[in-house]
């Protein structure tokens, strides 16, 4: 067992960082200078790039191959999808999936 | 001035709704986990708030009951929270103008409120630092408020939220969809989608991020000039 003081310093790095990770962009390049044209372009194309990233991140712990094989994920992803092609109400379409998915892992796999 | 923080923070509330329900459930879970393995609720508390990077915070439960090893907390910290770097590039120019209030919103950038502050569309007439300021807060807030219930109860809970977590997968394809409709064209979309998956499905689930943001990074470098001529990254 870690004395309280390890735990601080452990706890502090953790801390550090994450902080490093946020702030390092900032720090690289601060908003009096120009930014260089193609970190500015990174900006631009990143993000659709990286919420398909971190809906795979979601899903990375859903095995395919055995037990349900990602069914319940698959179906409630399919009722998100719908439900928000339809109506375009990000409220009603989250809790629409999740619903669907809490009665799919509950009484149906 | 009174007018300006109620009206920012009511437009801000109903898109922090989703987060809400996943973050008191994560932080329960994350403030339970901490309490079954024997620390105080003093914990979670001041860790949910200090770190506020969800699963940096699982692993660092790892850490704790670990040897005392600073480097190697600090290579995987690093490690897991890699994906902010992304965050930041992408926010340089949306965080201009913010005043004092960046240094809040550049620390409390988790994952969900880089994505609703990304993609969120601010009402004419609301302050965009403001709104921006409130969607962190709140998230902090709920995650901090979950961290500490679960921590203080942790071993008295018992009801069956069994799937709920799945909240935060919901939220993020919706998420994807809105830049969907917003962009003229997809190949970042479904370049995200692709090479993650490849990667995932070559590195596993525990180190697949970093291969990931390289493939991404490599892919989006290679496609500018087409990218940029074909109009798909105007403002």
């Amino acid at each position: 067992m870690m004395t309280l003081t390890e735990q601080m310093i452990t706890i502090a790095v953790v801390v550090l960082g994450t902080m490093l990770t946020r702030f390092l962009p900032f720090l690289v390049f601060p908003a009096g200078k120009p930014t260089p044209d193609y970190i500015k372009y990174l900006g631009r194309v990143l993000p659709a790039a990286v919420f398909g990233m971190l809906v795979v991140y979601c899903l990375k712990n859903v095995s395919f191959l055995t037990g349900s094989h990602g069914l319940p994920e698959l179906i409630a992803i399919a009722v998100v999808v719908t439900l928000h092609s339809w109506k375009r109400q990000m409220l009603l379409s989250i809790a629409g999936g999740t619903v669907c998915y809490m009665l799919l892992v509950q009484m149906v796999f | 001035m009174k007018k300006k923080y109620a009206g920012a923070l009511r437009a801000a509330f109903p898109y922090t709704v989703p987060i809400f329900a996943s973050f008191w459930f994560l932080g329960l879970t994350y403030g339970i986990y901490m309490n079954v393995s024997g620390f105080s609720f003093w914990y979670p508390c001041l860790m949910s708030l200090t770190i506020f990077a969800g699963s940096v915070e699982f692993v660092a439960v790892s850490f704790l009951l670990g040897a005392f090893n600073p480097f190697q907390a600090l290579a995987m910290t690093l490690m897991i929270n890699a994906r902010h770097l992304f965050y930041g590039i992408s926010m340089l120019e949306k965080y201009r103008g913010t005043g004092l209030k960046k240094l809040y919103l550049i620390f409390g950038m988790c994952d969900e409120s880089f994505s609703i502050n990304y993609t969120a569309k601010i009402p004419p007439g609301v302050d965009k630092g403001w709104f921006m300021f409130f969607v962190t807060l709140l998230n902090h807030f709920y995650w901090f408020f979950g961290a500490t219930l679960g921590g203080l109860f942790g071993s008295l809970v018992r009801f069956n939220t069994e799937g709920l977590e799945f909240v935060m997968t919901a939220m993020f394809v919706v998420i994807f969809m809105e830049q969907w409709f917003k962009d003229r064209q997809h190949t970042g979309a479904v370049g995200g989608l692709l090479l993650s998956a490849v990667c995932l499905w070559i590195f596993g689930p525990e180190r697949f991020i970093i291969p990931s943001m390289a493939a991404i990074l490599l892919a989006l470098t290679f496609a500018r000039g087409r990218l940029e001529k074909g109009g798909a990254t105007e403002e």
